[in-house]
């Protein structure tokens, strides 16, 4: 378990920038904000059990998209619980949610939870 | 009866005759390791029993057979018909000579925890003569409610505590059923939790060391490889409490094929799905389901009968393939 080390590490960074932000969600699968600039698609690949690509910068208001290409059902859930998770995502089906307040997020799956991914939100 | 797979005349002490040891070697071809459990577990723990000056158990015969991964709404190529090659194995069950006590299943009852997909595999097990059924739950079948469904469904009649863990005897056998794919942390692997643990340890407290014990979880209890999540993050400590009975067996799912190690007094097997293979550790560029040749498949697929003679601590654990 000697990979838990650093990633522990940066999910206890994390729990302290999440703490300082709570009373503002970061990312909000419900959020819509037709000002910025959301319409680029930023799509991430579910295969062979990863996350593709496993990190992402992206900007406020943009949206992210992941697909799952396994024949394994997979999730998407915030480390720290910052937006709202996806259902057990079927072969091809799709997960959208966009991006809203700056900061850098981690993800994993739920169900294969090796899978994990970072987010991060710029300006 | 003669195209079933599983040892109808056991002449042998060690649990498999000649004939099932055949039969075991000949599915060996398909990459997946076999080690012929009955004999290797015997003379280890008859030795150390020996050894402590301890008596044998009481307990009378028993037989009892675990089924995993169904995996029903699966219906990609690896196999297009999951709940055809279910009905089959319970068609073994049903032609047994001698019939087992009861079933275990190992999670993954469904694809995606569909109640649909759990009424086509309640539907199906109509069609077993076993009516007793211990399940315990995969990960396949708490997607997206922690397990609620699932509980409702198969956990009601037995007094499960936390997430649904519990025990319970069978003819001096002391059988556990253990939960470990519920609340996965990031990064991490299968996991029991602290509550569980703590229950593990009581559960075992009061019971003499030559009380055969079977655990039973989905996910391996052994770092089966971790590199793909097939293992159990705290099950070492599971085991601590474990490492003083005389013959522990461990039973699980999860990875779709036949591994097994041994440990001291500890036996950890894993079984055969009835829907669809899965790559051998670290052969492939992920695990998930693996497509063979269709006149293959059968052979991947199969159950695990497991036997337990009066007198001995040998529990027998012989796996059949559905061709």
């Amino acid at each position: 378990m000697t990979t838990l080390t650093s990633r522990s590490k940066s999910v206890a960074i994390l729990c302290a920038i999440s703490f300082l932000n709570l009373s503002r969600l970061a990312l909000n699968g419900e959020m819509k904000d037709p000002d910025n600039p959301g319409n680029k698609q930023n799509r991430i690949e579910i295969k062979d059990f990863a996350f593709n690509p496993q990190a992402i910068t992206i900007k406020a208001g943009e949206k992210i998209t992941w697909i799952n290409r396994d024949e394994e059902p997979h999730t998407v859930v915030s480390v720290e619980k910052q937006f709202k998770k996806s259902t057990a995502l079927d072969t091809d089906q799709e997960f959208t949610i966009t991006a809203g307040v700056p900061g850098t997020y981690t993800y994993f799956c739920s169900v294969h939870p090796k899978m994990t991914g970072t987010i991060v939100v710029e300006k | 009866m003669n195209d079933h797979n599983y040892i109808q005349n056991n002449h042998d002490p060690d649990g498999i005759d000649r004939r099932g040891f055949l039969k075991c070697m000949a599915w060996a071809g398909t990459g997946v390791l076999w080690t012929v459990s009955g004999g290797v577990l015997a003379s280890k723990t008859l030795a150390q029993i020996a050894k402590a000056g301890s008596s044998l158990p009481k307990a009378t015969d028993l037989s009892f057979l675990q089924i995993s991964d169904s995996h029903i709404g699966f219906s990609k190529d690896a196999n297009k018909d999951v709940t055809g090659t279910f009905r089959i194995a319970l068609d073994r069950i049903n032609a047994m000579p001698t019939p087992p006590s009861f079933l275990i299943h190992t999670g993954d009852i469904t694809q995606l925890s569909k109640p649909e997909e759990f009424d086509t595999f309640d539907e199906v097990l109509k069609s077993c003569r076993i009516k007793d059924v211990f399940y315990v739950p995969g990960e396949h079948d708490v997607l997206n409610d922690g397990g609620k469904l699932y509980r409702e469904r198969y956990l009601k009649h037995i007094e499960g505590k936390g997430s649904g863990w519990y025990s319970f005897s069978k003819n001096g056998v002391h059988f556990i059923g253990l939960v470990n794919v519920l609340d996965l942390q990031a990064g991490g692997l299968g996991q029991l939790g602290e509550e569980q643990l703590e229950w593990l340890q009581d559960d075992v407290k009061g019971l003499s060391a030559e009380t055969p014990i079977v655990v039973f979880a989905h996910i391996p209890l052994w770092a089966v490889y971790p590199q793909w999540g097939w293992g159990t993050s705290d099950s070492e400590r599971a085991l601590e409490f474990l490492k003083r009975f005389g013959s522990v067996t461990v039973l699980n799912g999860h990875i779709h094929q036949v591994l097994q190690k041994v440990e001291g007094n500890i036996t950890f097997h894993t079984a055969m799905s009835t829907a669809f293979p899965q790559p051998a550790p670290g052969t492939a560029p992920s695990p998930g389901p693996m497509k063979v040749p269709v006149e293959k498949l059968r052979s991947m697929l199969g159950l695990t009968s497991v036997q337990y003679k009066q007198g001995t601590t040998v529990l027998a654990v012989v796996d059949s393939n559905l061709t």
